[in-house]
């Protein structure tokens, strides 16, 4: 247990230069960008001196050189700048929208795990049954519909024709308050202050962002759960367990899917990771306050802090999220030591 | 107690139906053990499968029946099935670490069982399954029961899959290939703990398996399977002694045995005289304090730990030993696809081991030595036709092209036995003899010297094996090549070889000729390894073929 603790310890060690590389290439890459976030925030009526007025304030006169070191003194503070075009600190930005986006990406998740993977366990077990053919339609429904597209009809067919959903205004409609903040979820934090009706009503907001980023991962994890459990199935193991007589349930789920879970759960980091980043689609057809439509509006007025902050909070994101998918691969598979780094 | 009469089971393919058993019958008494004998596709292994109902999907049984304690078991309800399965028929398998799931401790697999058949609670589950794994004489025990399957050896895994069969009592045992992949002292121990149990608790047995001389050494009774039919039973010495089916015949004569030679593993009309050949007395390959050190998790690995010999031209040197012993390091090291830690290789007298593995594919010496994989299937390119791969070292190593490059391709298949319609057929359209013959043709395309056979006919049936060594034979007569034979089976060694090294755990234990080391070895561990091979019972066919040929002269 002792060596395991201490692989964990290197295994985070090992996420330090990740961390530094990033801020190195957001950086270089900001500046690289075309636009100059002078001009654009001295606004259309400005002259040359008021140009060089606001790129004095920004700091943006001063060599790249000084810039960067600047820019790590803040970052070490804890300081991750002002965005330009909301005017707030990124820190506080990032507070209000990555719980938001984050709220939206794991409920499609969970969602698309609940049907997706018993989905694919079933088409596996019966295949070549209506269940397996359901989910071929299923999964290649689910790849070639854009999310755009599918939460623009859910909207046109829950909100416009049937009247069972609400307005695609963000997270909360405008009667009810946000609940006191203590994760930035709005469904666990207003179960914890009790408050069933604001939990009722934020998640009716949820239902169709939910539903369209859902059926847009279902697709990978429903296909991916198929495959592993066939060649789960088709082993010699299976076999072994057959004849000594285990009940059908104990070889299909305790043998097969057990063993199958280790491609699924790579696939599940891969979608989460994807889907983080691409659900700005759905942030904009939702008018959903997150991350994704924060940074694009930062990217487009050069709001160079903004944009940092954003790729720092999401390469920190991935990191966790790699450095929890490497732990469990090991809580399920016991061959897999974190010393064959 | 089991009979089974006009058993059939056929599998539904793309194809249609194919035929897998084509109504077989026979018993098996109390306390008896039968072997079912024969090639890959005799239905040997599906045969068993359909007894315990866990035939692959497709697979059903069309016909006959199988009583088995007054019980139908084609016939029987799945739920009555998997009552029957593990409690009163157990199985088990080859590839026995495969057998066991990956990621479950095995204490747990077996208290899955116990539990299952009611012979365990909660509470005991821990102590019957100790005691299970004590059963079949694991030593410590308990600690084997944390252990995860990829943490024990094969030998050890077969063991644990003896226990879980044996767990609640059955009163049948199915071994199907049980010793395939394990070594041979392994498999002798494996079979004797199978042996022993099943004697000791008045069990019957199916052993099913390829190796004849296996089969008669464990069984009462044999019978010998082929396409879906039994061709032949009888009680294991009777029929060894005096085949009656020509197929059981050709099985028995193609088994390699002491006191037989190469041609004699063929059937009667095919054994031509074997062309003479004597080794010459200039050294070809020198190895002198051959090193190979692998860098290891806890310390450094010594796979191989300064080794010397000589192999002189012409000669055939037997590398035997068991898995672990290093001797594909040091074939590897010898084809020059591993660098050595320290150390010599001498080819004709130069240094080969100063060029890096990776270098050598453009020294000129690379087309002199060359290399035989152990498996033919997988050593193939599924995307090249027959006639690329053997194209393939031409291309690269020589300048032939064009019109010649192809009259060298069809001169080496028909040198090998390659019928020269094949040559445009891709891997998985050659039968496993086919693929060995490529294999060959490949690694003689380029005229070498010195020819290393890691382990050649290990994948292939015992009738293909005995074809495959007599071309190897020949070819040596014909081409003149040095032959590096990488083996663990010494009768095949016996048969092949002028020469034997004996390694274990690094280094050469013992070396010698072959007759000397097979007939009055010195090393114990030598002693232990023959001791293991299983011995056929001599056979009547040796001595009525001499008098057969002496009566027609």
């Amino acid at each position: 247990m002792v060596g395991r603790a201490r692989a964990i310890g290197i295994r985070l060690a090992q996420t330090v230069p990740v961390l530094i590389g990033v801020v190195v290439i957001s950086f270089i890459l900001t500046r690289a960008l075309p636009g100059d976030p002078a001009v654009y925030f001295a606004g259309a009526m400005a002259d040359e001196a008021s140009i060089q007025q606001v790129r004095e304030a920004l700091g943006l006169d001063k060599p790249l050189m000084t810039q960067f070191v600047l820019y790590v003194g803040d970052l070490a503070r804890g300081d991750l700048g002002r965005s330009l075009s909301t005017g707030q600190p990124v820190l506080t930005d990032l507070a209000m929208r990555l719980p938001a986006s984050l709220e939206l990406t794991l409920s499609a998740l969970i969602l698309s795990c609940l049907i997706a993977i018993p989905l694919g366990v079933l088409a596996a077990v019966r295949q070549g049954s209506w269940i397996d053919h359901l989910c071929r339609v299923l999964v290649t429904a689910g790849v070639s519909l854009p999310t755009f597209f599918t939460g623009i009809l859910l909207v046109y067919v829950f909100y416009y024709l049937l009247g069972l959903a609400p307005a695609p205004l963000g997270r909360l409609d405008f009667l009810y308050f946000e609940p006191p903040r203590v994760t930035g979820f709005y469904l666990i934090d207003s179960l914890l202050a009790g408050d069933l009706e604001t939990f009722a009503a934020a998640l009716r907001q949820l239902a169709l962002p939910t539903i369209t980023l859902a059926l847009f991962t279902l697709a990978p994890i429903a296909r991916m759960t198929r495959a592993a459990m066939l060649q789960a199935l088709s082993s010699d193991y299976i076999r072994t367990a057959r004849a000594a007589g285990l009940s059908r349930g104990k070889v299909v789920f305790g043998y097969g899917f057990r063993n199958a879970l280790l491609p699924v759960v790579t696939t599940l980091g891969m979608v989460f990771s994807f889907v983080l980043g691409a659900n700005v689609l759905v942030e904009k057809v939702f008018a959903w306050p997150g991350i994704g439509s924060y940074a694009v509006e930062a990217l487009v007025a050069s709001d160079y802090a903004a944009v940092q902050g954003f790729v720092l909070a999401m390469a920190i994101l991935f990191v966790t999220l790699n450095l929890i998918i490497d732990l469990s691969y090991a809580l399920i598979d016991p061959r897999i030591g974190f010393d064959t780094k | 107690m089991l009979s089974i009469s006009d058993f059939a089971v056929s599998f539904r393919t793309r194809r249609g139906e194919v035929q897998a058993v084509r109504g077989i019958s026979f018993d098996v008494a109390q306390g008896e053990t039968l072997g079912i004998v024969g090639e890959s596709g005799s239905g040997k292994s599906v045969t068993s499968y359909a007894l315990m109902r866990i035939l692959d999907a497709g697979g059903t049984i069309k016909a006959g029946s199988a009583v088995f304690d007054g019980r139908d078991l084609a016939q029987a309800a799945e739920r009555d099935m998997q009552a029957i399965r593990g409690r009163e028929i157990s199985m088990i398998f080859q590839n026995p670490r495969a057998a066991l799931n990956p990621i479950c401790k095995v204490g747990h697999q077996l208290e899955d069982v116990l539990k299952r058949h009611g012979r365990a609670t909660r509470a005991d589950a821990r102590a019957k399954a100790i005691a299970a794994l004590e059963a079949v004489r694991i030593r410590d025990a308990a600690a084997r029961y944390d252990a995860y399957p990829f943490e024990l050896s094969g030998g050890m895994c077969q063991r644990v899959v003896f226990a879980i069969a044996l767990a609640c009592g059955p009163r049948l045992l199915i071994a199907d290939e049980p010793t395939t992949g394990l070594d041979i002292t392994t498999q002798k121990a494996v079979m004797d703990l199978v042996r022993d149990l099943t004697r000791e608790r008045g069990m019957s047995s199916i052993l099913i398996t390829h190796d004849l001389g296996l089969a008669a050494e464990y069984c009462d009774r044999l019978a010998v399977m082929k396409d879906g039919r039994i061709v032949e039973t009888g009680p294991a010495a009777a029929l060894f002694a005096d085949p009656q089916d020509p197929y059981t015949r050709k099985l028995v004569d193609a088994t390699p045995r002491p006191g037989a030679s190469l041609r004699d593993l063929l059937p009667i009309e095919a054994r031509t005289p074997l062309a003479d050949h004597a080794p010459g007395d200039r050294a070809l390959v020198q190895v002198r304090d051959l090193v190979k050190t692998y860098p290891g998790k806890s310390g450094p690995v010594h796979a191989v730990k300064g080794i010397s010999f000589t192999i002189r031209e012409g000669q055939s040197v037997g590398l035997v030993g068991e898995s672990g012993c290093g001797k594909s390091t040091t074939s590897s090291m010898l084809v020059r696809l591993l660098d050595r830690t320290s150390g010599d290789i001498l080819f004709d007298g130069f240094d080969i081991a100063d060029i890096p593995a990776d270098r050598f594919v453009r020294d000129k010496r690379r087309s002199q030595i060359q290399m035989v994989f152990q498996d033919a299937t997988d050593s193939l390119n599924p995307r090249h036709s027959a006639r690329q791969t053997i194209a393939d070292p031409i291309l690269r190593m020589s300048a032939l092209r064009g019109a010649a490059l192809q009259t060298r391709i069809e001169e080496l298949a028909t040198l090998c036995g390659l019928p020269l319609p094949l040559l445009d057929r891709f891997p998985h359209q050659l039968s496993g003899g086919q693929k060995a013959r490529v294999g060959i043709a490949r690694a003689i395309a380029l005229d070498p010297k010195f020819l290393i056979l890691d382990e050649p006919t290990a994948a292939l049936d015992v009738s293909i094996q005995a074809v495959v060594l007599n071309l190897l034979a020949d070819l040596r007569a014909r081409l003149g090549m040095t032959y590096l034979f990488v083996s663990h089976d010494l009768n095949v060694v016996r048969l092949l070889c002028d020469h034997v090294i004996v390694m274990q755990g690094g280094e050469i234990v013992e070396q010698g000729p072959t007759a000397q080391v097979m007939d009055t070895p010195s090393h114990p561990y030598t002693r232990t390894l023959l001791a293991a091979a299983p011995k056929p019972p001599t056979t009547k066919t040796n001595e009525t073929d001499t008098a057969a040929k002496s009566a027609a002269e």
